[in-house]
């Protein structure tokens, strides 16, 4: 090859400017560094939350002695004493909260003697008191029969246990929530109606029956309870101490020193699913979240429903129809304003305007007899419009854009064939418009699903008794009070009464409230995309 | 041809005196021009001279047009003054029909958008639908190709098609007059051919007001020709008038290709 400089030699001039190139290259590669940070801490921390981990057993000097400990680390630190002296602890995770107080612990690992993973540690779940780490000592029956640890049966006593608290606990359950429920709803309207109108005599008959039928489903519940009480779970600590469990109490026993990679892969499956399924126990910090994922969903989805009817016909009104001059433009800076006020004035805005005011003319008109007031106060259907008015602006913008990308030549061809104005953005213009639309309500969907200040104030709680939509007539109680996924973390975080004992449920619940937005948004993309090769506009 | 004028009376169109205004300037001046029934008249001239515009003001879509109005004189179709206040303009774009340039289906079935018109009419009938989009496709000579894909999207047909589906849509809604903003400009010479033919067909059943810039197609298909020249109707006449023996200058070097 000659090397000879030719006329196209470079000059130089042809890299200008390329220091520039690297910053905009560093400035994505920052946000992706950050943005994949955040998803692998929440990733990694929530799904160890469900990976059972093996459980040891330490002996531990204590100065006076040894002392035996058994649970899992849950993290490691260093700590200077004040004399200055670094100290490696490990924090562990003992349950057993009766025989502690605490069911986390703090110990030098200079301390630790011996540590072993016996395989006969039961991890037991339970109602009320958190987990027990502990050894099986024996079943003691209702018919005052026993079932020692070692006797070959009672691995099978013992699920025959479980398996039978399950279904009773589930009969309780009904009878309490169900029957009773339906019974004491009949009593206080029967007893409401009484008041505004007279006692009759249909009334006074119809009372002393539901008074019956709540002795005997009463009855019938106390049964239920004997039942639950009578058999008891002994079991034996590390220390040598015991705990007596009632069957009421169990929940599922795991044995997780003997369970294989399949068997921990099946416990960790059951606890998402538990995660997922059931409701909170132990203020919140134990159970599930399904109320606060049913919330969310619900709450989410009526906000579409009012939001993008609202945003769509205000944008064609001034897109399409309003002369266009100083008012519009003026209506439209306030409306891409409204997108930048703080949520919580929102908030405020929804307390005052829906609850107290709409609320109250509501339970004038339908609930005057109402002990309670049934809209007069936070609910799902107040969250989801206070939602909808503040991702209003989003769809508004979205989907004025979206019509002026509308091609002329549609609208003319629309207008040519003797359509009206409104029949041609009826018929033409907005089903053109409708993939530009549809983005402006995904991006209201995501801003509204994880936004959690304004709710705090027009009606979500911590934990809510029902959910907005039942299986009891009329099936949608918009008036309900609702569990949300973002205010269940802020709750968790800082409102629980043992934080360390919440911090997984934290991540995992982060982890849950990412995936239900981004399942949302997916399913509005795909409807959006299926629209788009439906609608595509000409590219002729 | 001026003869066939003579005996063809009727007018479909009459432009009296007509001055149009796009804000502050003007884009024509003065034009008189009349268009008879039955006829094809292709509008001619230059980029800018004003030739869309007038075809444009037949059915008033230049109302869409921000600052566009008519400042002096009249246009009648059928002896109404389409710019007084009981005219519809909904109304007059049902009578009178109009095929773009560029050939803009709806981002609909091939069925949806034949029987838009009809829909927005009011026609409701299944089995009546069926048969005016028959009809129509039949009309533009289209019905044997998309006979089979009906309710398939009209961005599946090529550029020929879609403009061949264009007109199907603009005569299903049944108009007298039917309006073509240069229909074949952006189609090649076989698509070319085949929307001709379909015009001279159409010429039975509409009167027909055709813009070009393709001179030959001029001579093909149409009855008379106007030439427009900044904004001034130059020359109106039979089409070989035009086209052999024309009476002024201007028109006789664009017709021949000295200017353009």
């Amino acid at each position: 090859m000659d090397s000879k400089p030719t006329s196209f030699a470079t000059t130089g001039r042809s890299r200008k400017g390329e220091p520039f190139v690297w910053l905009t290259a560093a400035g994505l590669t920052m946000g992706v560094v950050l943005t994949l940070g955040l998803l692998g801490l929440v990733v990694t921390k929530g799904i160890q939350t469900f990976w059972p981990d093996r459980i040891q057993v330490f002996e531990i000097d204590t100065g006076a002695g040894t002392e035996k400990v058994a649970g899992y680390v849950v993290q490691e630190r260093e700590r200077r004493d004040p004399q200055g002296v670094d100290h490696e602890e490990i924090q562990i995770f003992r349950g057993n909260r009766e025989l502690f107080g605490e069911k986390f612990a703090f110990f030098d690992r200079a301390s630790i003697r011996s540590q072993e993973i016996p395989e006969d540690i039961l991890l037991v779940e339970r109602m009320e008191g958190g987990h027990v780490i502990a050894r099986a000592g024996k079943i003691l029956r209702a018919d005052g029969t026993e079932v020692p640890a070692n006797d070959p049966g009672f691995a099978t006593s013992l699920d025959e246990l479980i398996e039978k608290t399950d279904t009773k606990r589930e009969e309780l359950r009904r009878i309490e929530k169900i029957e009773i429920g339906r019974n004491a709803r009949e009593v206080k309207e029967l007893r409401s109606l009484e008041r505004f109108e007279g006692s009759t005599p249909e009334t006074q008959a119809r009372l002393a029956t539901l008074n019956e039928e709540f002795l005997k489903l009463d009855a019938e519940r106390n049964l239920v309870r004997q039942a639950l009480a009578g058999d008891v779970l002994l079991l034996d600590a590390v220390d040598g101490r015991e705990i007596r469990i009632e069957a009421g109490e169990l929940l599922h026993i795991f044995r997780p020193n003997q369970a294989g990679v399949i068997g921990r892969t099946g416990e960790m499956l059951r606890r998402v699913w538990h995660f997922l399924a059931s409701d909170p126990r132990e203020a919140n910090t134990e159970g599930g979240v399904y109320p606060a994922i049913f919330g969310t969903v619900v709450m989410t989805l009526v906000m579409s429903l009012f939001v993008t009817p609202f945003g769509v016909v205000a944008a064609i009104y001034l897109r399409e129809y309003a002369k266009q001059g100083p008012l519009v433009r003026a209506v439209r800076i306030s409306v891409n304003n409204l997108a930048g006020v703080p949520s919580i004035v929102f908030g405020v805005f929804g307390l005052a305007f829906f609850i107290y005011f709409l609320g109250g003319v509501v339970d004038s008109w339908f609930f005057p007899r109402s002990e309670e007031p049934v809209f007069k106060s936070g609910g799902v259907l107040w969250a989801s419009l206070t939602l909808a008015l503040l991702t209003v602006p989003v769809v508004i913008v979205a989907t004025e854009e979206a019509l002026a990308a509308v091609p002329r030549g549609v609208r003319e061809a629309a207008l040519a064939c003797g359509a009206s104005k409104w029949q041609a953005i009826q018929r033409v213009v907005l089903p053109a418009s409708l993939p530009g639309i549809l983005t402006g309500v995904i991006l209201a969907m995501a801003r509204g699903a994880g936004e959690v200040a304004p709710l705090m104030l027009v009606g979500v709680v911590k934990s809510a008794p029902d959910l907005p939509i039942d299986g009891e007539a009329p099936f949608i109680h918009a008036e309900r009070q609702f569990m949300h996924l973002g205010f269940h973390i802020y709750d968790l975080g800082f409102q629980s009464p043992d934080s360390e004992a919440a911090k997984p449920m934290v991540f995992a619940t982060t982890l849950l409230l990412i995936t239900i937005v981004v399942v949302m948004n997916l399913a509005a993309i795909i409807i959006r995309n299926r629209l788009r090769k439906k609608y595509a506009t000409s590219s002729f | 041809m001026s003869d066939t004028f003579q005996q063809h009376p009727e007018t479909a169109i009459e432009v009296a005196d007509m001055d149009f205004h796009y804000g502050e300037s003007k884009a024509l001046k003065d034009i008189r021009l009349t268009v008879p029934r039955g006829r094809i008249v292709a509008f001619i001239g230059p980029s800018g001279c004003g030739k869309s515009t007038l075809l444009r003001c037949f059915n008033r879509m230049n109302d869409l047009v921000p600052g566009a109005r008519v400042t002096r004189g009249s246009i009648h179709i059928d002896g109404v003054e389409i710019h007084s206040p009981e005219v519809d303009p909904v109304e007059l774009r049902r009578r009178v029909g109009m095929v773009f340039q560029k050939s803009n289906p709806f981002p609909r079935s091939i069925y949806e958008n034949v029987a838009y018109g009809p829909r927005i009419a009011g026609t409701k009938s299944k089995s009546e639908l069926d048969g005016i989009v028959e009809e129509a496709l039949k009309g533009a000579a289209l019905w044997s190709e998309v006979e089979s894909r009906l309710h398939e999207s009209a961005f599946g047909l090529s550029g020929g098609q879609q403009q061949r589906l264009c007109i199907a849509r603009a005569i299903a809604v049944r108009p007298e007059i039917l309006l073509m903003d240069e229909p074949c400009s952006a189609l090649d010479p076989v698509a070319t051919a085949k929307v001709e033919e379909l015009i001279l067909d159409l010429k039975r059943n509409y009167t027909i007001v055709i813009v070009t810039h393709n001179m030959q197609q001029a001579t093909r298909i149409s009855d008379m020709t106007a030439f427009f020249y900044l904004g001034e109707l130059m020359e109106y006449g039979a089409t070989t008038k035009i086209f052999t023996r024309p009476e002024r200058r201007e028109t006789e070097d664009y017709v021949t290709g000295r200017f353009g």
